[in-house]
């Protein structure tokens, strides 16, 4: 009788909108590889793939085709389970964090409000920095896996980099948390559509979140886990066909992700730019659909970022990454957090 | 000082880095710019198959054997280019022209055999200059690549310029990459 | 049995096949990654109880911190047949006799404590909230709260000064 009694469209709702996130975190993910083609293309002089398709925008399938026929090999004296989990925790990690992004206002079907948001929870910005902190696994068990000195090195640089980085992300966040006062996303995002965007009142801790997202993704400057062309490869050397794909492309995930948060926590998340869009009088889903268009096209701009700074800027030395990240980041963040502290508390006497 | 090669030379600056060069982020900004800036720049690309680079006039491709106008072959198998060629990418076979064959060969010598190893040519043009009966001209067209050797010796039927009496338009599109030799001499003269 | 139930027996199951898994590995990498899979189904226990901030913060510490680094050491370590430590019939017997000293103290605590009284609010409580627990944190328990926090601040500055050596 339970069963009859549960809300099976609340269940219903919910599934279809993490198909939804999922389906587009993946096609967002595909045509950022072809994006980052094309971004190193122009800004090298080129124009990069244009035979596949019209300007070669069906280039991210061919890509997928010619890893799915590759030959797959599993090292013969690696542990051949913890060999598959790798990519797939990187993966599945890649993807989980989408569950707390509000994607846009309230839309309203059938009569029904119905959030645009996978789960609400009051401790959102803490699962993102959890399923963040589970990222290394992937890296750590597919180098381990592997059965090679390079990798595990790659593999334990790779975890040591993103541990760093992940303590000035998490105190940087905190003075996001101080402005808000709650760790639900969705109140971050309400508090900045009433007060302004964060990055008003953040700007250093939008700087030390921005370059700490740059590590937790292993981009250039810091892509040292699997520094392409020197290095010997990374982690990910013994992979091959769609395993070594699930590594390329959970890490386009990431960026895609980590740009939706960005754009969440200090850029208003779905808020439309300088307009009052309550006082324009159009119906709620088509202002949830901007809304969300909105929020692509802020996260876009960071995708775009990321790549820009790829094609820019060379990789660090790994004692450099290290200096940067402890001796840098880290007292920045606190002193931020200190000044955000102080500023707010003088503020609500 | 050493030999000063261009005025762009700029010593080493070995002082120590200013508050605004440690600080690193206004650098890498400056970086951001220059690269943004090649973002919108004109691309230089060619898309080769469809479009193709306008070569220089002296450009020196693949050979062609030339015909008269009667669709004759010009080449009597002299070996003055097979002599002169510095690389010995080239080896032909004389024969004598029997009766009746008076259409198809110019003078009463002939090339049987004309091969030439486009592995060993350097497309220098000694052949051409070399050669007395214009028989021989580098056209405006690379080799094309190919799978294994064999494919790269060039037999006389891969060189012979197409009979301008049967098939005058394939003649004609041949002979545009080789007209300009025409026009260089004019020039010269 | 509602929805609640069943996903406590599932966890419930989870967390101590994983937990038997952890001993029984031969494997340490193996062991270490139970491990991990017995925190997130803990933290699965702590959902069901409404205690978000704990689920989470037990997957950021223990899973996401603590638990790499042991992968850190244990992969560099190299383990394999040979260095496996000498089976000893004495040092067996002991760990059994331990073992069971360790099991009856156990039983002897729990037979007392008056389970029947204290049962788990399941999915209601408050008490797991980061809002109570930071109220509870600032004012019932701010002496230890501090006196802990300073324990990690001396903590840190050995390893700076260690490091610095």
């Amino acid at each position: 009788m339970y069963l009859l009694a549960t809300d099976w469209f609340f269940i219903i709702e919910k599934l279809i909108l993490i198909a939804l996130v999922v389906t587009l975190s993946m096609i967002v993910a595909m045509y950022a590889t072809y994006g980052e083609r094309k971004v190193a293309a122009f800004i090298q002089d080129r124009i990069g793939p244009n035979r596949a398709g019209p300007f070669g925008l069906l280039q991210p399938l061919a890509d997928g085709g010619k890893l799915f026929f590759k030959e797959e090999i599993i090292p013969l004296a690696s542990s051949k389970f913890l060999f598959v989990l790798g990519p797939v925790l990187a993966m599945v990690t890649a993807l989980l964090t989408s569950a707390v992004i509000p994607w846009g206002s309230p839309a309203v079907i059938a009569g029904r409000t119905v959030p645009l948001q996978v789960a609400d929870i009051n401790i959102g910005i803490l699962y993102v920095f959890g399923v963040v902190s589970l990222g290394v696994y992937g890296i750590m068990i597919g180098g381990w896996a592997s059965n090679n000195k390079f990798s595990l090195l790659a593999a334990i640089r790779g975890a040591s980099q993103m541990i760093s980085y992940e303590l000035a992300m998490g105190l940087s966040l905190i003075a996001v948390l101080m402005l808000t006062g709650s760790l639900q996303m969705s109140t971050i995002v309400q508090n900045q559509l009433d007060n302004g965007w964060n990055i008003i009142y953040q700007p250093l801790g939008f700087l030390i979140f921005f370059i700490c997202a740059l590590a937790e993704c292993n981009r250039t400057p810091f892509d040292l886990p699997e520094a392409e062309s020197e290095l010997n490869f990374g982690y990910h050397q013994e992979y091959s066909s769609m395993k070594l794909g699930f590594y390329l492309f959970a890490e386009y995930i990431n960026m895609f992700i980590s740009g939706v948060i960005m754009s969440t926590l200090y850029f208003g998340g779905y808020d439309i730019p300088f307009v009052n869009e309550a006082s324009w009088g159009i119906s709620q889903n088509l202002l949830a659909f901007i809304s969300f268009v909105v929020l692509l096209c802020k996260a876009f701009f960071f995708v775009f970022v990321f790549m820009w700074i790829r094609w820019t800027v060379p990789r660090f030395r790994f004692d450099q990454l290290m200096h940067l990240g402890w001796k840098r980041l880290v007292p920045l963040a606190l002193v931020n957090m200190l000044i955000t502290a102080l500023v707010v508390l003088l503020l609500n006497k | 000082m050493g030999i000063q090669y261009t005025n762009r030379a700029k010593p080493v600056d070995r002082s120590p880095m200013t508050w605004v060069e440690r600080l690193y982020l206004w650098n890498i900004l400056k970086g951001m710019a220059i690269t943004l800036k090649h973002f919108f720049k004109k691309k230089p690309t060619i898309q080769y198959p469809e479009q193709t680079r306008t070569f220089s006039k002296v450009f020196r491709g693949l050979h062609i054997l030339n015909r008269d106008e009667e669709g004759r072959e010009r080449c009597t198998a002299c070996g003055l280019c097979a002599v002169a060629c510095p690389a010995e990418a080239i080896t032909m076979e004389a024969a004598e022209r029997e009766e009746g064959e008076e259409h198809l060969y110019r003078e009463e010598k002939y090339a049987a055999k004309y091969e030439i190893n486009m592995l060993r040519c350097i497309f220098c043009g000694y052949c051409e200059d070399a050669c007395p009966k214009d028989a021989i001209y580098l056209s405006q067209t690379f080799t094309p690549a190919n799978y294994n050797r064999k494919g790269f010796i060039y037999k006389k039927e891969d060189l012979l310029i197409p009979n301008p009496v049967t098939e005058p338009e394939a003649y004609q599109k041949a002979l545009g990459t080789i007209s300009r030799e025409n026009q260089i001499t004019e020039e010269v003269n | 049995m509602g929805i609640t139930q069943i996903l406590f027996w599932i966890l419930t199951v989870a967390a101590l096949f994983s937990a038997i898994m952890v001993i029984s590995s031969k494997n340490p990498v193996h062991s270490v990654l139970w491990l991990v899979a017995a925190f997130f189904t803990i933290s699965g226990h702590y959902i069901l109880l409404n205690a978000q901030f704990l689920a989470i913060v037990n997957i950021i510490v223990y899973a996401g911190a603590i638990m790499v680094l042991f992968l850190f050491v244990i992969m560099l370590m190299n383990l394999n047949k040979s260095t496996e430590p000498l089976k000893n019939r004495w040092l067996q017997i002991v760990g059994i006799v331990s073992g069971g000293c360790l099991l009856l103290v156990l039983v002897a605590a729990l037979k007392n404590t008056e389970v029947s009284k204290n049962m788990a609010e399941m999915g209601t409580g408050e008490a797991g909230l980061i809002k109570t627990l930071g109220r509870e944190l600032f004012t019932t328990f701010v002496v230890p709260f501090e006196i802990s926090s300073i324990l990690f601040l001396s903590a840190m500055v050995g390893a700076v000064v260690i490091g610095k050596k």
